[in-house]
């Protein structure tokens, strides 16, 4: 037998990097970084040799051309001489409006539905279990294309509301005073107008409404004194123990003041009117559109329900105890004690309820609304063949909206989030 | 250090790849099919039967291209393209050749790296509406709804016609002509604009047709043809000369019928070297002498190409018009076999 051996060399080898754990884990990460970076190296270079192997260039020129198609539904002025950039811009504007209303929409009805599905009435409870499992089982593009082939099938053609000359009827009549249309195209609804109108800032991205301008300056001024009403009771009530009466003063605070300078700006409803094929002068709210926001709309409300109950629930049943031991009815039990703590809970699933009901918008293409995937990446990308350009163009743009979608929830969340101190 | 060799190595795999890369003929022959890009379905150009078989006007181009290549004018893989995949397609190679009712523009040939092989129907757009809406010109349709396919030059015409004419209208975008089709007979949409070809395909699949008609304006000229990828010229011949073959053979009177026996040699030599009986014109493209003779046989000339798919006694029943040979006053004219 040999005498024990040496103490081992202290000298770096190799196999270190392998084997000794101080190394190990640098050693991992530079293999992986390299890979990562081969990787993306290999698709760049695969992209640049394809494109050159084609004759193709890479650059965003053609957003300056002119885009030569006509869009249905424009929120900023858009002819078919303006630039493919413009139209890419009312793209991403409708984009934006149908998952904006289908947001607002999504989260009442689910908070709704939520709250019902934990109703003590059975019918009730079960009613909402239904609906929840029905919409959120079934994908939201069927949903969609439901709502669309029901508003075209069931309601009648514009024509249908003309008078027959013969008779003096027609086959279909208009809702509410002869001032709402529904057809199988669109909504006709009236359009609002001032006969004393400020005018308008024409800008170059769209000319801004001063009328508008100014209304929505005397709301926010309204609620801010509304605001300082509530509170000055609230110090009144808590000095002297008695609630001054404010339900006519925040009445007339809040209505007032928008009510006279719609009166002043002369405010008037221009119904819409059947004039050859279609009802002109009022607004046409196309049937793709109302059946996209339905159909996203019906399709978040029920993931929404299920996360508003999960909040609900996650609030122990204690403070309910606590709360009706107080004396609170349920309704005021919900609304003070419940809800306010189950936000932190529900908070953090709604925000990627909302980007999915943002990225869900665009299957618009399947009814043939023109969102930004409708703009850009339809008709553009394929007028222009640069569909590289065009989809990561939008990739971006997408991941813009959503980041801050998520941004914005998140300073919402902060604000809603249990203090500890 | 390492990083620098490992990237090099990258590119120069790349680059040995891209060389490599064979040629489309190459491709097809070691596949043994011709993939070729058609319309999601279209009655009388593409649409495929009760039994799962493509037919139509684009298909017959499939099968003489197949036929000319492979000898078999079954060896067709069929891939539906809509009007906003096709192109992708083609360029990707995920398809061969594209024929699928494609105008022939400009900016198509050029700036998106097609190429055109020729023109096998010269078609025009046009409208469609309800007899019962009383319309009965394009000019009266101020302020109408009118249906349109996305992602095609129709969509663009459709906007430079109701402008030149100063009338305005309401776009219904749909994503198919079967979508367009639903809208339209669901009256979502007064009119609905698409060739004129399209339109009496799309008329003749109605439950009741004699409803309906197509407005008196064509508002464009849409040569319809195969396209190919740009720089592949070897394969661009190939569609071409095979387009071109079944327009000849019908110049000639070589039909179906009669093609195996004036290929046992004729007293034109136009003939004899369209069927290859003389000289070597099917080497000069990287094929055998036959293969115009195997593109005839497929479905035939394009005369009975024409007839048994779009023609007057089919229900699309189109007259031949513009299509009709240079003989007979119409456009087709192929270059001289020689």
């Amino acid at each position: 037998m040999a005498t024990a051996s040496d103490a081992p060399n202290q000298g770096f080898r190799l196999s270190q990097l392998i084997y000794d754990t101080r190394y190990r884990s640098l050693t991992i990460q530079v293999v992986v970084f390299i890979l990562v970076m081969g990787g993306m190296a290999w698709l760049i270079d695969n992209t640049v040799q394809n494109l050159q192997q084609l004759g193709k260039d890479f650059n965003f020129g053609f957003l300056f051309n002119r885009a030569g198609y006509d869009i249905g539904q424009q929120l900023i002025p858009y002819t078919n001489d303006s630039t493919h950039g413009r139209a890419m811009l009312v793209g991403l504007l409708n984009t934006l409006w149908v998952s904006l209303l289908g947001c607002v929409a999504a989260t009442v009805l689910g908070i709704v539905i939520g709250v019902l599905r934990l109703s003590n009435n059975w019918l009730v409870g079960r009613l909402m279990t239904v609906y929840v499992e029905i919409f959120r089982n079934i994908p939201v593009l069927l949903w969609i294309l439901v709502a669309l082939a029901f508003l075209t099938e069931v309601t009648p053609a514009p024509a249908a509301y003309r008078v027959n000359a013969e008779t003096g009827e027609a086959q279909a009549s208009m809702l509410l005073f002869d001032n709402v249309a529904i057809t199988n195209r669109y909504t006709a609804v009236p359009a609002a107008e001032f006969t004393r109108g400020l005018g308008a800032i024409e800008t170059p991205l769209a000319p801004i409404s001063l009328n508008f301008l100014a209304l929505a300056a005397v709301v926010i001024a309204s609620i801010w004194f509304n605001r300082r009403l509530v509170a000055n009771a609230n110090k009144v009530q808590e000095t002297t123990g008695f609630r001054p009466v404010t339900w006519w003063k925040s009445l007339l605070i809040l209505f007032g003041p928008a009510i006279a300078l719609l009166v002043a700006l002369g405010f008037h409803l221009v119904p819409p009117e059947l004039k050859g094929f279609n009802f002109t002068g009022g607004v046409n709210v196309s049937n793709a559109f109302v059946a996209l926001w339905l159909g996203l709309t019906l399709y978040t409300a029920a993931f929404i329900a299920e996360i508003v109950r999960a909040g609900i629930l996650a609030i122990s049943k204690g403070q309910t105890e606590a709360a009706f031991a107080l004396g609170l009815r349920p309704k005021r039990t919900m609304n003070l004690v419940i809800l306010p703590q189950a936000l932190r809970v529900i908070v953090p699933p709604l925000i990627s309820q909302y980007l999915n009901l943002t990225k869900n918008s665009s299957l618009a293409i399947a009814v043939g609304y023109l969102d930004l995937r409708g703009t850009l990446g339809g008709i553009t990308l394929n007028q222009t063949g640069r569909e590289l350009e065009a989809i990561l163009l939008m990739m971006l743009i997408y991941l813009a909206i959503s980041l801050t979608i998520s941004g914005a929830m998140n300073v919402y969340n902060k604000s809603v989030k249990l203090k500890e101190r | 250090m390492k990083k620098t060799v490992f990237l090099g190595t990258l590119a120069a795999a790349g680059l040995t790849a891209g060389m490599a890369a064979a040629t489309t003929l190459e491709d097809v022959v070691a596949r043994g099919e011709l993939n070729c890009g058609v319309n999601t379905g279209l009655v009388g150009f593409a649409a495929p039967d009760a039994n799962g078989n493509w037919t139509g006007f684009d298909v017959a181009v499939c099968k003489a291209v197949a036929a000319a290549v492979l000898g078999d004018a079954s060896k067709v893989k069929y891939v539906p393209t809509t009007g906003q995949t096709r192109f992708t397609a083609l360029a990707s190679g995920e398809i061969d050749v594209l024929a699928r009712n494609t105008t022939w523009t400009f900016s198509r040939d050029t700036d998106l790296k097609l190429d055109f092989v020729g023109v096998n129907y010269y078609d025009g757009q046009g409208f469609m509406v309800r007899k019962d809406l009383g319309v009965t010109s394009a000019k009266e349709l101020d302020g109408a709804s009118v249906c349109i396919q996305t992602g095609t030059t129709t969509e663009l015409n459709l906007a430079d016609y109701f402008k030149a004419n100063n009338m305005s209208y309401q776009p219904i975008t749909v994503d198919s002509n079967a979508e367009g089709e639903q809208q339209y007979l669901a009256g979502a949409c007064d009119a609905y604009t698409t060739d004129a070809s399209g339109l009496a395909a799309t008329r003749a699949a109605f439950a009741d047709p004699e409803n309906h008609v197509i407005l008196p304006e064509i508002i464009s000229k849409e040569p319809l043809g195969p396209a190919v990828r740009h720089g592949d010229n070897q394969w661009g011949d190939i569609v071409m000369w095979t387009l071109n073959a079944l327009i000849a053979a019908e110049e000639y009177g070589v039909t179906s019928a009669n093609v195996e026996e004036l290929s046992k040699g004729t007293e034109n030599p136009e003939i004899n070297r369209l069927l290859g009986v003389e000289g070597e014109l099917g080497a000069m493209i990287g094929l055998d002498k036959d293969f115009g003779k195997r593109a005839i046989m497929a479905s035939g000339n394009y005369g009975e190409i024409f007839a048994a798919t779009i023609g007057e006694s089919t229900p699309i029943g189109l007259a031949r018009g513009l299509n009709a040979q240079w003989t007979q006053g119409g456009l087709l004219y192929s270059p001289p076999f020689r």
